[in-house]
């Protein structure tokens, strides 16, 4: 995991949901978010979904949320099925070119980034990378952290998170 | 061997990697007027990824598809080898995959009023790469051949 200072701010995006809701990862301010790029079609992808279903159910009420981008071609058509079948307990959107690009192009999937409470990247996955207690490990660190961090930063400004123009 | 660089599905931001599969240039093909024709295909793919077979055996995964244009010569059959089933920690079956170095088979016919001269033709070859770790986007190359019709 990335050290304090090294994190830089995770981009702001809008997508939608497979409700149809628009999400923000600006939503999600002050919480810790695994935020994972992944696509139906990816066979290491399915090995990390059961961690983070549980992850969800674990952690959902310390501060903590999942969140699924996918990167599927085709969309609702193909990913809904699957969240079925998978039985996906966290919320999922419908990527695309220009989040990845923010995101320093997503090269391979899954990509997994954990975003700390003050909106920063504390730690990429890229590839099946890492296992489940490392996840875990992070996780509770991140959580550990004081909100006090969230709510009273040292510098007196505070971007949770970078939107682009 | 030429890597033949090809369209990114749709999101180019995770395809913007060299391409795990190539295909080497085709020789120029000889057929006749009304005659018929095979075309062999090379492709590798890159050491330690795969590429998913033509009927893999998960509804979600995406085969391999060769196509080619109705037009101005008529493909038939094509024939890719018999795949590998592999086991990876991802699946709980053997998935239907190729890897290293393998041939695809397609079968055209001229049509009878074709004019003699070389005639190029390009389809697409749509593929899809993992290894045990990562996947890499869906791509499509261009693949490009020449008749020789006599």
């Amino acid at each position: 995991m990335k050290g304090d200072k090294e994190r830089k701010a995770a981009p702001d995006f809008t997508l939608k949901d497979a409700d149809g809701k628009t999400v923000h990862l600006s939503d999600y301010k002050g919480k810790v978010v695994l935020l994972d790029f992944w696509a139906t079609w990816c066979g290491p992808c399915k090995i990390e979904i059961p961690w983070f279903m549980e992850f969800e159910q674990q952690y959902k009420d310390k501060g903590f949320a999942v969140l699924g981008v996918s990167m599927d071609e085709d969309g609702w058509s193909a990913v809904k099925p699957y969240l079925e079948r998978m039985k996906v307990n966290y919320r999922i959107v419908l990527g695309n070119d220009k989040v990845g690009d923010q995101y320093g192009g997503v090269d391979s999937l899954p990509t997994t980034f954990l975003v700390d409470r003050q909106g920063r990247i504390a730690a990429t996955h890229v590839g099946l990378t890492g296992g489940k207690e490392d996840f875990k490990n992070d996780i509770s660190n991140l959580l550990a952290t004081s909100r006090a961090g969230v709510d009273a930063p040292r510098s007196g400004v505070l971007a949770f998170f970078h939107r682009p123009n | 061997m030429l890597t033949l660089l090809g369209a990114a599905s749709w999101h180019s931001s995770i395809a913007q990697t060299s391409p795990a599969l190539s295909v080497a240039p085709a020789a120029p093909v000889a057929i006749k007027r009304g005659g018929e024709a095979d075309l062999r295909l090379k492709a590798e793919v890159r050491p330690g990824f795969h590429v998913n077979s033509n009927t893999p055996a998960d509804e979600f995964l995406i085969p391999l598809r060769l196509t080619w244009p109705a037009q101005p010569m008529e493909a038939g059959a094509v024939t890719f080898p018999k795949p590998q089933l592999e086991k990876y920690a991802f699946s709980e079956k053997p998935v239907s995959v190729f890897s290293g170095n393998f041939e695809i088979v397609t079968r055209f016919k001229a049509p009878a009023d074709a004019q003699p001269g070389a005639v190029p033709v390009t389809g697409k070859l749509r593929f899809q790469a993992c290894n045990e770790k990562e996947c890499l986007a869906p791509r499509t190359i261009d693949v490009r051949v020449t008749f020789n019709v006599q």
